[in-house]
């Protein structure tokens, strides 16, 4: 028992120096130095790739960071409270603006002369007496009696308040004057100024007075716009992939067709304005600066991008699936109807939705047919003239004024949580409707 | 599609020339291309009506392509053209009396890669009859699944899940409903192109069983590499070897007594 223990001992022996002395080549120096390059190579790779995200990551951050730091203050107005007298003659002859520069002078009482008086007048907001009008509409029991209400400030006042315009800065170089500053630091220590959340920027139309613009116009004319490319470009951009996936013959014209689609993608989207100012416009005479021809030309611009989407979803539909139908005596057009596409679904609408999100923040075929234009009323209609929300964005990021530069960022911003949850709205539906096989 | 066939004859007879069993398909030279590849070199094939036929022969010998000719699956391929005549009781399937989406109703098929549709597995047995209008009434479908799934010896197994995913059976359960599947819209003929390759022995016994039980209800062709499934299920066997129809004889004489030196040296293993 113990011999054949120590034999087998010995044997082992043996055995391992055997493959010492042997040793194979991927024991030998040349290769484990071999190896250590092939990991340091590794090492540095990902060191390249870490440091790529890092860049992508600070970028998105500056960026990000330089929007919300910008605009976050357009989201507060300021305000001013008055005590008015609604003296009933006034009201008739729908002079509201005296009413609250009555009010006004009665709280700096030692500014009378013509000049002080009309940088008070400047305090206001000129849409300040509509706001006071729509009072009295609502509530008519009011005429006659005396009043406190909240009115819009001024732009500048605005801006003053936030402290972008700085006391220090001579008063000749300085936006606001001694006059109005004394003012606003009376009624600030009367507690009259205060700082509201800014419901002007999500219900109003565009306006030369900052105080007064709002981006809803510009939504409800994207919204008409996304409304009508979607309806054009979904139906046909899906049945146009289904064709040309599942029953079209694949010759030359096939070929030349799939080349032009391709091509049709990567084509700069100031061409689509001008074909649509061309042809929508100029040979169908339609009306200028509507949502239904921006949708129009929206439309041309995603077909390719939903078609091409919807035949790489299609495509990778398993062939075994389409076999598995026909197989039982399904049409070909029933294979289609009920397993191919129902599977292809979750990477059309990805697709679609990715397309549909390009759109809504495409500006440049919108300033080609007049969706480039100063609009105040919101739109009701597809051929109301309407601007797009990029549109805007691209509008007010020229105004001079200080106040439009926090509403541009503003407007940027409400415009990326859209696009952020058109986004999210895809990854979704791709998640929820994934399927395996 | 692009198929473009030749027909010598409009119809083929219902019996060989001894007689014996019914013939419930019938080929005569059939010669299939892809583009300019000739696959088929005129193969002509005579299959019995309540008998297992099998087609053997090595890799790209042709014997799937000839298969997917008895239900038109070639159809589908681009630049696949069909020359010569293939019956189904007497009638030409590339003639005008018969339509692909008919024919493949009255031709089933189960495939070599089981391949349930991503529905449950109810929806995947009342997928055909709904689509053929054979049931119109929800209790006629029930029984449709409940007799296929029976049928296809799976029905102890699922009766309590038919609302789950066929796609989360086994590959064996999977391939067993695409069994039930195509005995689902009653075809007369069940075209099955290698369906044990992708299952372990126990579920290749398993359908080899069923095979042998359907026998009695449908006439059917198997395409198989294995040749001891070829001895086993089949009564007759048709030897394929590049593009040709080498030999075919009842599977006793094909295993036992080749007449073909090609038949032999590949059932002996020499190639293949």
């Amino acid at each position: 028992m113990t011999d054949l223990v120590q034999q087998d001992v010995r044997t082992q022996e043996t055995r391992a120096m055997s493959v010492t002395a042997t040793k194979s080549r991927y024991q030998s120096a040349e290769f484990s130095d071999r190896l250590r390059r092939r990991y340091a190579a590794e090492r540095r790779f990902r060191l390249a790739g870490m440091a790529a995200v890092g860049i992508a990551s600070l970028m998105l951050v500056v960026l990000l960071g330089s929007i919300v730091g910008k605009g976050y203050t357009a989201f507060w107005q300021t305000q001013i409270r008055l005590e008015v007298t609604l003296d009933k003659t006034q009201v008739e002859e729908g002079n509201y603006m005296p009413v609250l520069r009555q009010a006004l002078y009665a709280v700096v009482p030692e500014v009378t002369d013509r000049a002080g008086r009309r940088s008070l007048n400047e305090l206001l907001s000129s849409g300040a007496p509509y706001q006071l009008e729509a009072m009295v509409k609502a509530n008519p029991s009011i005429v006659g009696t005396k009043q406190t209400v909240w009115v819009l400030a001024d732009d500048e006042v605005d801006q003053f308040m936030k402290g972008f315009i700085r006391r220090d800065v001579p008063e000749s170089e300085r936006r606001l004057n001694d006059i109005k500053i004394g003012a606003l630091d009376k009624l600030a220590a009367a507690g009259a100024v205060k700082s509201a959340f800014n419901t002007t920027l999500f219900t109003a139309g565009d306006s030369r007075e900052p105080e007064q613009a709002g981006i809803w116009g510009a939504i409800v004319g994207s919204f008409l716009t996304l409304v009508v490319t979607m309806l054009l470009s979904v139906p046909i951009g899906i049945a146009a992939a289904v064709y040309l996936e599942e029953f079209a013959p694949k010759n030359r014209w096939t070929d030349l067709i799939e080349v032009n689609i391709n091509n049709l993608a990567a084509v700069p989207s100031i061409i689509f304005g001008l074909l649509g100012l061309a042809v929508f416009l100029g040979f169908f005479g339609m009306p200028r600066s509507a949502p239904l021809v921006g949708g129009l030309v929206m439309a041309l611009m995603t077909l390719p991008v939903i078609i091409i989407a919807s035949r790489v979803a299609l495509k990778a539909v398993p062939p075994s699936i389409r076999e598995a139908a026909l197989g039982v005596g399904a049409s070909p057009l029933q294979t289609v109807a009920h397993h191919v596409l129902p599977l292809a679904m979750p990477g059309i609408l990805t697709g679609t939705i990715i397309g549909m999100a390009r759109a809504l923040g495409e500006t440049a075929p919108l300033l080609m047919i007049g969706m480039v234009a100063f609009i105040v009323d919101i739109p009701h209609g597809l051929t109301d003239s309407a601007t797009a929300l990029p549109v805007q964005i691209y509008m007010w990021a020229d105004s001079p004024e200080r106040a439009f530069t926090e509403r541009t960022s503003a407007a940027i911003l409400v415009l990326l949580a859209f696009l952020i949850l058109m986004n999210g709205l895809a990854v979704f539906l791709r998640k929820k409707f994934e399927r395996r096989w | 599609m692009s198929v473009q066939t030749q027909f010598p004859t409009a119809s083929a007879p219902l019996r060989s020339a001894t007689g014996g069993p019914l013939l419930k398909m019938v080929a005569r030279d059939v010669k299939v291309f892809y583009g300019a590849k000739q696959a088929l070199k005129g193969i002509d094939l005579e299959i019995q009506e309540n008998r297992v036929m099998a087609l053997i022969g090595p890799s790209g010998c042709g014997k799937s392509t000839f298969l997917r000719c008895l239900n038109r699956m070639n159809d589908t391929i681009e630049n696949c053209r069909v020359e010569g005549l293939i019956a189904l009781d007497g009638e030409d399937v590339y003639g005008h009396a018969i339509d692909a989406v008919q024919l493949r109703a009255r031709v089933g098929m189960v495939f070599q890669k089981p391949n349930p549709f991503p529905k449950s597995i109810y929806d995947n047995i009342a997928y055909g009859p709904r689509i053929h209008g054979i049931a119109t009434h929800r209790d006629e479908l029930d029984e449709i699944v409940q007799t296929s799934l029976e049928r296809a010896g799976l029905w102890n197994e699922v009766k309590d899940r038919l609302r789950e995913p066929g796609t989360g059976l086994s590959g064996g359960q999977q391939q067993r409903l695409c069994i039930a599947r195509a005995i689902a819209v009653s075809p007369e003929v069940i075209l099955m192109d290698e369906p044990c390759s992708a299952l372990d022995p126990i579920a290749t016994a398993h359908i080899e069983e069923l095979i042998d039980e359907l026998r009695e209800n449908y006439t059917i062709v198997i395409v198989t590499h294995n040749m001891q499934q070829a001895a086993r299920v089949s009564q007759k066997t048709a030897f394929f070897h590049l593009g040709e129809m080498v030999e075919c004889d009842d599977t006793e004489e094909i295993f036992t007594n080749p007449r073909d030196e090609r038949t032999q040296g590949y059932i002996t293993g020499r190639y293949g």
